[in-house]
């Protein structure tokens, strides 16, 4: 097999062209490598309809989405700043009615992308019973086991997301992505149809020939479209990599509380439009 | 606080951090959640009392955070028993320990929206001591009904159910919880059952005599202090560098 018809995109923009117009996008949680470069150029070209799925919680990037009206539909289990305050824009569309939630629980996600992962239809999943997350999910059942006496148990169907997109350390020239630790990035991947990954840096040489990455590394097989996006997951952290900008976060709360702050927000750090 | 009691040496925190400690009791692995400082000082000060026993889990953390296999290794983990204690909050918390993580007013045009269930759907029924934990005790928070169950106290009897709440801690007192309902089993010094009812939503059980939440220990307090609040600055640079006075502030990381 020939690797070397790999090519890192020329931009981030050309790495994005795979995000269309209602597409479901899964996205990974906070903490994970959250790809924020590449959520503000998609936010600048516009992007409409995203059925969002956020593994299996989200904080800035789903509000910027949900606030600059890219977002349909939500499936997560939890959208927040976490010690800076709740998700203002998030909270906003939700009492307004503007998108649909699907609320989820953590488990159920991890579980719905496995189902995918092993392109299966469906996962048994423990819990949930009883609750009203489960009332107000449609498209998930309950079963009496077949392997039990009177036990009951949720079925989840397949999350089979259209593009996975992440931010990650490193990635090499045949398209290889290290994730180091971030196993859940992998499940995205796996997962969906199609991924696009943005990195700190190009890697030289094959990350899979050293035995210590190749542990950490997500095959090229997987991978659609990887572009360069230095420090591009500012102002969230990158594990190992750099922490979260308190200042910029704090920043964020306050001027998204309102429509019109947010709006401005967009325009400065978004939009980069310069002041008159 | 009746007038001739003796000056405190202790922070609130600092109380609850220890009752929450003698909660956990002696178990192999306790799990934190996201912004819980407090229960990730009671689990810390729980593995300092054990001399490295239980495995502590922070999520937030790097160094406490012993996961490889990513963010659903937490969950499956606990699927399997391996995860004896958690903890759970809820923007509602009922008489029947339901949890509302979710909003409040009617579904689908709800008048507030809190974040939403996180892990809690699938925690609170495997994870065998569940302690939840609200420092805010109101008729706001602890309520007669909560709006939306993120998750239920109780089960039917065929539910898979090896996980269930076993106490509700607060900044006023601490309940059990047993046979689908709350009884209070101490009020923290400085405050009173009067007050207790008062501020509770819910109907609850109590004693004829209510006794007060025991201090910390001189040697608990030092504990905490010496051994612990290090160990929190990496995860909680605010807390502990506010109530302990340990390291430097979040902003400055």
């Amino acid at each position: 097999m020939r690797f070397d018809m790999f090519q890192p995109a020329k931009s981030i923009d050309e790495a994005l062209a795979i995000v269309t117009d209602g597409c479901m996008l899964v996205v990974p949680r906070e903490v994970s490598g959250v790809p924020m470069a590449a959520t503000r150029a998609l936010i600048k070209r516009g992007v409409k309809r995203l059925h969002l799925v956020a593994l299996p919680t989200s904080s800035l990037q789903a509000d910027l989405l949900i606030g600059a009206a890219c977002v349909a539909t939500l499936e997560t289990s939890a959208v927040s700043l976490g010690e800076f305050g709740p998700a203002p824009r998030f909270s906003a569309a939700v009492t307004s009615g503007t998108i649909t939630m699907k609320d989820a629980t953590c488990p159920a996600l991890h579980a719905a992308l496995q189902a995918a992962e092993k392109g299966v239809p469906f996962m048994p999943l423990r819990g949930l019973i009883g609750s009203d997350v489960l009332k107000y999910r449609d498209d998930w059942k309950v079963i009496d086991s077949p392997f039990g006496n009177s036990d009951p148990i949720v079925l989840l169907p397949a999350i089979k997301p259209d593009v996975a997109i992440f931010h990650a350390p490193m990635a090499d020239p045949q398209g290889n992505v290290w994730i180091g630790r971030q196993r859940e990035l992998a499940m995205m991947a796996h997962a969906a149809a199609k991924t696009v990954v943005t990195v700190e840096k190009l890697h030289h040489g094959n990350l899979l020939d050293d035995p210590v990455l190749a542990a950490g590394t997500l095959p090229g097989l997987y991978v659609e479209s990887v572009a360069v996006a230095e420090r591009g997951a500012w102002p969230l952290g990158l594990p190992d990599h750099y922490g979260v900008d308190a200042e910029h976060l704090a920043l964020y709360a306050r001027m998204a509380a309102t429509p019109e702050g947010f709006t401005d927000y967009l325009d400065k750090y978004v939009y980069e439009r310069r002041a008159a | 606080m009746s007038m001739n009691a003796a000056p405190r040496n202790f922070r609130d925190e600092e109380l609850l951090a220890d009752v929450i400690a003698r909660l956990i009791g002696d178990v192999r692995h306790v799990a934190v959640g996201n912004a819980s400082p407090i229960p990730a000082t009671a689990a810390l000060l729980a593995r300092e009392r054990g001399q490295g026993r239980p495995y502590v889990s922070l999520l937030q953390s790097r160094k406490h955070n012993f996961f490889t296999d990513g963010a659903r290794e937490l969950f499956d983990c606990a699927g399997q028993g391996r995860i004896d204690v958690f903890f759970l909050s809820g923007g509602q918390i009922d008489g029947q320990g339901n949890i509302n993580l979710v909003e409040i007013g009617e579904h689908g045009h709800p008048k507030v929206r809190f974040p939403g269930s996180f892990g809690s759907a699938y925690l609170y029924y495997v994870v065998p001591k569940v302690i939840l934990f609200r420092t805010e005790h109101s008729r706001r928070t602890l309520v007669p009904k909560v709006d939306f169950i993120s998750a239920p106290g109780i089960s039917d009897g065929n539910v898979y159910r090896p996980g269930r709440p076993i106490a509700l801690v607060t900044n006023r007192c601490l309940f059990s919880f047993g046979d689908g309902h709350f009884t209070l089993v101490s009020v923290h010094p400085g405050h009173t059952v009067e007050e207790v009812t008062e501020n509770t939503g819910f109907d609850f059980d109590k004693p004829a005599t209510v006794p007060e939440t025991p201090a910390p220990s001189a040697e608990t307090l030092r504990l905490m202090r010496e051994a612990v609040a290090p160990q929190l600055a990496e995860v909680y640079p605010q807390f502990a560098a506010q109530v302990f006075g340990t390291g430097t502030p979040a902003f400055a990381r």
